[in-house]
C-alpha cells in the first residue's frame, strides 16, 4: 500500500514540484498516474522509490515510513517494488536470462531460487524462447517485456512503470499494457505513469491526474480527459 | 528475501568485469605498476642508503685506556670483559708501541712529537658499537670495568649520526606515505573513470534493492585482482631495473665505491610489500571510486 499525505516537494533551485499531494493506493489496485510533462509525475515516482525525500508531508510505501527511513533500510523497501523504465535500462552485455539473474543476485537470492524463478517469469512475459539472446538482438517490445520480467522476478508487492510504452508503437504498447493488467490480476499492485491518453482510456482503471504539482482528479474507471492534457 | 553474501559470485563478477572493461583495466594496472615502481625504487634507495649509513656508524668507536699498573697480557685479558658489555660489537686491543707508531705516523714531519718515550703511551682498546645512539651508557659501562683507567669518545659525532639517521628515517617514512596517498588518489580516479561507464549498472542494482555492500564487493575483488596483477608486474620490472642499475654502479669508474645490496635476499620482502600495497591501492581505489555512484 502507498500513502502520500499532503506531500510537498521543492527542489534546491526553488521549483515547487508538488504542492500538497494526497494519494492512497491499496494492495491489488491498478492505477494510472497521468499528466503533462513537468506536472510532478516523475517526482512522485522518485519519492516512492526513495531517490529523493519529501520537503513536507507523510509518505508510506509498503509498510515503510519514508519520512524517517534509515539509509540501510532503503534497499529492503525497494525490494517490495519492481520498477520499469521507458528506456528499458537493460544491461546490454548480459543476455535476457542474465539480466534477470543479475536482479535476483542483487537481492541475495540463492542459485536454487534463481533456477526456479527465472524460467517461470520468462514464460509469464512470453520470452521463454529468448533467454539466451542479448537485448540488442530482440525488438523494443520484447526488451520492455524483459524489463517487466526483471521487475517481477523478485516477486514485489508493487510494479511501478514509468512511461513503459513511451518507446513503443501502438500495437506493442497495447500488448505491454495487457501484460501489466494480467500481472495485476495475479495479485500485484500496478502503478503506471503515462501521458498516453488513448491507451489509458482503453482500460477501465483508476486514473489519477496531476497538473502543476496538484491532484486534479482521481476516478476509478475514469478517463484521461482532454481538459487535463493541456 | 534474506541478504546472502556469495563471495564466489563476487569474485567471478569482479574477474569477468576486468575483461569486459579491458581498456580501463589495462589503464588501472599501468597506474598501479607506475606507482609501485616509483615507491619501490625510492624505498630501495632508502634501504641502500640506510645500509651504507649503518656501515659508517659501525666505524665509529671510542677508546678505553688501561691502567699503567697492568701488564700487557693482563690488559689484553680485559678484552672478554669489555666485549661482554651489551652494545659492544668488538674491542680491538692496541699496545702502547702500536699507539706510538700510529701517533707518529699521524704527525709525521712535526718535530714536536718526534722521539717521545714509549712510556707516555698506554695500552688501549678501540671499542666499536652496535648502536651508536647508546654511546653514553656503553662508555660508562666500559669505564666501570676494573683495569680501565678512563675512556675517550666524540659524543658530538655520535649525536650527529643519530640525528641524521632519525631525520633520514622520518623523511623516508613521510615520503613513502605521501607516495602511497598519491597512488591511492590516482588509482581511485582511474577506477572512477572505469566505473563511470557502469553507473547505469549500479543504478539498476540499487533500484532492484541491492545493498551498498553487495554493489561494492565485485568492485573490491576487481581492485584486488588488478592490484595483485600490477604488483607482480611491478615486482619483476623493479627486479630488472635494480639489477641493471646495480651493475652500472659497480662497473662505473666514478661511483663504484657505493656498495649496492643484492636484490635476491630482499626479493621476498619486496614482493610481499608490493602485493600488500597493490591490494590496498587496488581495493581502496575501487571503494573510493564507487562511493559517489552508490548514492542512488
Amino acid at each position: 500500500m502507498i500513502r502520500l499525505i499532503d506531500i510537498q516537494k521543492s527542489y534546491d533551485n526553488g521549483t515547487k514540484a508538488l504542492k500538497g499531494v494526497n494519494i492512497r493506493i491499496d494492495d491489488g489496485e491498478f492505477v494510472f498516474l497521468v499528466g503533462p510533462s513537468g506536472s510532478g509525475k516523475s517526482t512522485i515516482l522518485k519519492l516512492i522509490t526513495a531517490e529523493i525525500a519529501p520537503s513536507a508531508g507523510r509518505l508510506m510505501v509498503n509498510g515503510y515510513n519514508l519520512n524517517n527511513i534509515r539509509p540501510r533500510q532503503v534497499p529492503y523497501m525497494r525490494r517490495t517494488l519492481g520498477v520499469i523504465f521507458q528506456d528499458f535500462r537493460l544491461i546490454e552485455k548480459k543476455t535476457v536470462k542474465e539480466n534477470l539473474v543479475f536482479a535476483m543476485r542483487a537481492v541475495g537470492a540463492s542459485p536454487r531460487e534463481i533456477r526456479k524463478r527465472v524460467p517461470y517469469v520468462l514464460e509469464l512475459v512470453g520470452l521463454d524462447q529468448k533467454g539466451d539472446q542479448l537485448p540488442s538482438e530482440i525488438s523494443g517490445g520484447e526488451q520492455q517485456r524483459v524489463a517487466i520480467a526483471r521487475a517481477l522476478v523478485n516477486n514485489p508487492q508493487m510494479i511501478i512503470a514509468d512511461e513503459p510504452t513511451g518507446n513503443l508503437d501502438p500495437m506493442r504498447s497495447l500488448e505491454i499494457m495487457m501484460l501489466l493488467e494480467r500481472i495485476n490480476e495475479l495479485g500485484t499492485t500496478v502503478l503506471v505513469v503515462t501521458h498516453e491518453r488513448e491507451l489509458v482510456n482503453r482500460f477501465s482503471k483508476r486514473v489519477v491526474a496531476i497538473e502543476n504539482g496538484r491532484i486534479i482528479s482521481d476516478e476509478t474507471g475514469g478517463y484521461y480527459n482532454n481538459e487535463t492534457t493541456i | 528475501m534474506k541478504q546472502r553474501y556469495d563471495f564466489g559470485y563476487f569474485f567471478m563478477e569482479g574477474f569477468r568485469s576486468i575483461f569486459t572493461h579491458g581498456l580501463m583495466s589495462f589503464a588501472a594496472v599501468c597506474m598501479i605498476v607506475c606507482c609501485l615502481l616509483i615507491m619501490g625504487s625510492f624505498t630501495l634507495v632508502a634501504v641502500n642508503a640506510s645500509h651504507m649509513f649503518s656501515d659508517l656508524e659501525k666505524e665509529n668507536q671510542f677508546t678505553a685506556y688501561i691502567e699503567e699498573t697492568l701488564t700487557q697480557d693482563e690488559a689484553r685479558g680485559l678484552q672478554d670483559d669489555i666485549e661482554a658489555i651489551p652494545n659492544v660489537a668488538r674491542a680491538e686491543f692496541v699496545t702502547k708501541e702500536e699507539a706510538q707508531a700510529e701517533f707518529e705516523s699521524d704527525y709525521e714531519g712535526n718535530p714536536l712529537f718526534e722521539g717521545l718515550p714509549s712510556d707516555v703511551y698506554r695500552d688501549r682498546f678501540h671499542i666499536y658499537l652496535e648502536d651508536i645512539s647508546k654511546l653514553a651508557e656503553t662508555e660508562a659501562a666500559v669505564d666501570a670495568v676494573t683495569g680501565v683507567a678512563w675512556t675517550k669518545s666524540a659524543p658530538e659525532i655520535a649525536e650527529g649520526f643519530t640525528v641524521i639517521r632519525n631525520v633520514a628515517g622520518a623523511v623516508a617514512i613521510i615520503l613513502v606515505i605521501i607516495l602511497l596517498a598519491v597512488s591511492l588518489f590516482i588509482i581511485a580516479n582511474t577506477i572512477k573513470l572505469a566505473t563511470f561507464n557502469r553507473r547505469e549498472e549500479i543504478a539498476i542494482m540499487k533500484m532492484c534493492g541491492a545493498t551498498n555492500s553487495f554493489v561494492r564487493w565485485p568492485f573490491v575483488f576487481e581492485g584486488l585482482i588488478l592490484g595483485l596483477f600490477g604488483a607482480l608486474v611491478a615486482f619483476f620490472l623493479e627486479w630488472g631495473i635494480y639489477v641493471l642499475v646495480g651493475r652500472a654502479i659497480t662497473t662505473s669508474d666514478t661511483i663504484n665505491l657505493i656498495n649496492v645490496l643484492a636484490f635476491q635476499p630482499m626479493a621476498l620482502r619486496v614482493l610481499g610489500v608490493f602485493v600488500l600495497t597493490g591490494f590496498v591501492i587496488g581495493a581502496g581505489g575501487s571503494v573510493m571510486a564507487i562511493r559517489k555512484f552508490l548514492q542512488v
